[in-house]
């Protein structure tokens, strides 16, 4: 029987929406990183990952570029550089 | 199932960029945990998360329509408690603003009213943003909206915000929370107490919306914040009817801080007589709730000039 | 065993029969005694099920259709104002696939108020998707309700059934009905279970949003759906029979139309009073019959027209009108006999000179609970002439049409 239409958990990661950024990304400087997470609290797309003190970065696959990580992170240590940086 | 870092609301939505709705969607449902269903209504929230057929939810979860969650949610509930298995099943309710406080405000009073074992969300964006931005019943006094809108002849929305919180507590829920996607940890520790406690709990999200407010995508964070710190969105805790607590403030900030980043207060701080309207919103709520935190005399804070003799 | 009972207890007894978790109730006249006799039931301990008290038609439907995505068997019932106010949810779970059973007891549409039978109510949600099947009697209200469940969770039917039963003549009369064992029910309706649920073990999304490369097949899926119904509900009658002994069911009933020159069709408890009509009207040497449709949706239109297309006149007796429209029943079964042969649905011509055509009227009858009499039927017996009536109400009062504001 087609139907109802029902869909699998976790599959919007199909879609790469790191193609959204237009001129910032998010820099993980991973210097003064105290692990306290707050960037992987506050990022809408769920894709900062890291397990211990300058170890965490975004998936930059996901990131859209909104830039809330460096705003929250209490020691500066993400920056938004022009999307070009490498 | 939950995405590879663990987070039971994934990536790959298609939320504009910076939305508070989707930070608070995923820390709810981070903290609730794999066994949660979730019954959502229509709006922002559920179009960017489950455009078929990609779903970013790791949990089971079901929309209907725009005002029945409420309703589907107690009938989720009754079936797990049916089937013996609602012990260990987390059940929420969520929506909008106006998915919760207009549109579905009757199936959830009739929800409340009936006492299920369901944690109810509203994302409070403060209009209906999946539609365009158009005015809600939790859409603030004065607010710049495409139904409230500027003109000659109107300074936006007429009507303050419809006092969800209180609607809650009126309805002797268990427990009734505001919150805030400025306050992530706080989103959390109240999931957490909420899913402890038996009967229907209510958690309004205050969640900035760079779109329908008219604000830079990063600053979702600090103006969520600052609605809290100006004492514009008290953050408060009732249990049992009771108001349990208050997140106090140490230092309020002008309203101006809050307003001066958005597009949809605009009209209001180019004009010194709107600001203290909306400031005495601030004002009534600060000292309704007591928001100002008493440093009390002896345990001064340290000042750098020297108090007069 | 045999029992003295109303329609709506009759209606409770088969639905505790058939064990469903859940039920939601919401109060509207006629049909409330079927959810206040659950309620009993359970109060009682003779039904373990989780009743729900809802704000609202709208939440009575929205809470099966949550209990039922969780895999719990189900039920609601619902009149006339109410399925209105659901018809948004009543589209949603056919939509979505959930084998729901409610019960409507038919009711006229306000404006004006009128609480009384007839089948306006059910009529306009025809195009939801919903399986609608109405009963004559009580104990065809009774055994339709075992038959939906077992009919709407087939798994490769998994489509919500509406059981209409007429307002008051059946759900506030009384009739000696067999209440079936719980073991005839048992072994006739198995356990539901479900293809696709919520569950924490198994995480799905149930209604996503769903653009237009993908719409269209999940409508024309249920509507093909449709047409697999057509096929298995004479399954499900004969299967009936062989468990509990009488041929309840099916998607049409012929009763003396072999012979016949002039059938009136129709639904519901009206074929009652048809059925004698007929009865007296055959004693008086009139070649006259009915064919009582009990399965309206899926239409049965393959059936309907082998059964009428050898009969020169047709009167359809309908209890419901579509507004500034030829009535809903006659428009089908008229097209019914509008498809070129062998093309799957029957084939006729009136206008287009085929052979096999029946004189096709309409006639109007019993709206607002207006009673239909012996006589009522033999005017409609009377007036089929030569020429198709499109449209002609019966016992209308043209006396109060001359009333102005």
């Amino acid at each position: 029987m087609f139907g109802p239409l029902l869909s699998k958990a976790i599959t919007a990661k199909a879609n790469k929406t790191g193609s959204w950024r237009v001129d910032v990304k998010p820099k993980f400087l991973r210097k003064d990183c105290i692990a306290c997470k707050m960037c992987v609290l506050i990022c809408p797309e769920a894709c900062v990952t890291g397990d211990a003190k300058n170890t965490y970065m975004c998936d930059y696959e996901f990131c859209k570029g909104c830039g809330n990580c460096a705003a929250i992170c209490p020691k500066k240590d993400i920056a938004m550089v022009k999307e070009e940086e490498k | 199932m939950a995405q590879e870092n663990g987070h039971l609301f994934g990536s790959g939505h298609t939320a504009c960029a910076g939305c508070g709705q989707a930070i608070a969607a995923r820390l709810v449902v981070d903290v609730t945990g794999k066994n949660t269903i979730i019954a959502n209504n229509t709006g922002c929230l559920e179009v960017f998360s489950t455009k078929y057929p990609e779903s970013a939810w790791g949990v089971p979860w079901i929309h209907s329509l725009f005002e029945n969650a409420a309703a589907v949610a107690s009938g989720i509930e009754v079936a797990l408690k049916y089937l013996g298995q609602k012990e260990n099943t987390h059940v929420i309710c969520q929506a909008g603003d106006g998915g919760t406080a207009d549109i579905g405000l009757q199936a959830l009073s009739g929800m409340w009213e009936r006492g299920h074992d369901i944690l109810s969300i509203c994302y409070d964006n403060e209009a209906y943003m999946n539609t365009g931005v158009q005015r809600s019943g939790l859409t603030p006094f004065e607010t710049s909206t495409s139904t409230t809108p500027i003109g000659k002849l109107s300074l936006g929305n007429p009507r303050p915000k419809k006092p969800m919180p209180e609607i809650a507590v009126a309805h002797g829920l268990v427990y009734v929370a505001t919150a805030s996607a400025g306050y992530p940890q706080d989103i959390q520790k109240k999931i957490k107490k909420a899913i402890s406690l038996k009967g229907p709990k209510y958690i309004q999200i205050h969640v900035p919306c760079p779109l329908g407010w008219r604000h830079d995508s990063q600053l979702t964070y600090d103006i969520g914040k600052l609605a809290v710190e100006t004492g514009l969105y008290p953050l408060v805790e009732y249990e049992n009817g009771k108001l349990t607590s208050v997140r106090k403030l140490t230092k309020i900030k002008p309203v101006e801080e809050y307003l001066k980043f958005q597009g949809r207060f605009k009209h209001i701080m180019s004009s010194p007589e709107l600001i203290k309207q909306i400031q005495a919103v601030a004002d009534y709520n600060i000292e309704r709730y007591g928001l100002k935190m008493e440093v009390a005399a002896s345990a001064a804070v340290p000042v750098t000039s020297q108090p007069k003799a | 065993m045999r029992e003295l009972l109303e329609g709506s207890e009759a209606v409770a007894e088969a639905v505790r029969l058939c064990k469903p978790g859940v039920v939601s109730a919401y109060p509207i006249t006629p049909q409330t005694h079927i959810v206040e006799g659950l309620a009993a039931m359970i109060a009682d301990g003779k039904f373990t099920s989780q009743f729900v008290n809802v704000e609202s038609e709208h939440s009575a439907a929205s809470v099966v259709l949550g209990s039922v995505a969780t895999g719990v068997r189900s039920f609601t019932a619902t009149s006339s104002q109410g399925l209105l106010l659901m018809a948004e949810v009543v589209f949603n779970i056919a939509g979505m696939r959930l084998p729901v059973i409610m019960t409507c007891a038919n009711r006229a549409i306000s404006a004006p108020l009128n609480i009384w039978n007839d089948h306006q109510d059910a009529i306009t949600v025809r195009d939801s998707g919903w399986i609608q099947m109405h009963a004559e009697n009580i104990q065809e209200a009774l055994d339709l309700h075992i038959q939906a469940y077992r009919i709407g969770e087939s798994p490769k039917i998994m489509l919500p059934v509406m059981v209409n039963m007429d307002g008051f003549i059946l759900t506030h009369g009384l009739e000696v009905v067999d209440v079936p064992t719980q073991a005839q029910v048992d072994s006739f309706l198995p356990a539901y279970t479900p293809l696709y649920k919520l569950d924490v073990n198994n995480p799905l999304t149930f209604g996503p949003l769903v653009d237009p490369d993908y719409y269209m097949e999940a409508r024309y899926a249920i509507h093909q759906t449709h047409k697999d119904v057509l096929k298995l509900i004479p399954l499900v009658k004969d299967e009936f029979q062989k468990v509990f002994g009488r041929p309840t069911g099916g998607l049409i009933e012929g009763y003396r139309i072999d012979d016949a020159e002039k059938v009136i069709v129709a639904m519901g408890s009206v074929c009652g009073t048809i059925k004698d009509v007929v009865d007296s009207l055959r004693s008086k040497g009139k070649k006259v019959g009915l064919l009582k449709i009990i399965t309206y949706r899926p239409f049965p239109a393959d059936a309907i027209y082998q059964a009428l297309k050898d009969i020169p006149k047709v009167a359809v007796l309908e209890k419901a009108v579509s507004l500034g429209s030829y009535s809903p029943v006659l428009t089908e079964i008229r097209s019914a006999f509008s498809k070129p042969e062998g093309s799957g649905l029957a084939s006729y011509s009136q206008s287009h000179g085929k052979k096999k055509s029946p004189v096709i009227s309409g006639f109007v009858i019993g709206l607002g609970g207006r009673d239909i009499t012996i006589d009522s039927i033999k005017e409609v017996y009377k007036r089929l002439g030569p020429k198709p009536i499109s449209e002609e109400y019966i016992d209308l009062k043209p006396e109060l049409l001359e009333e102005h504001i």
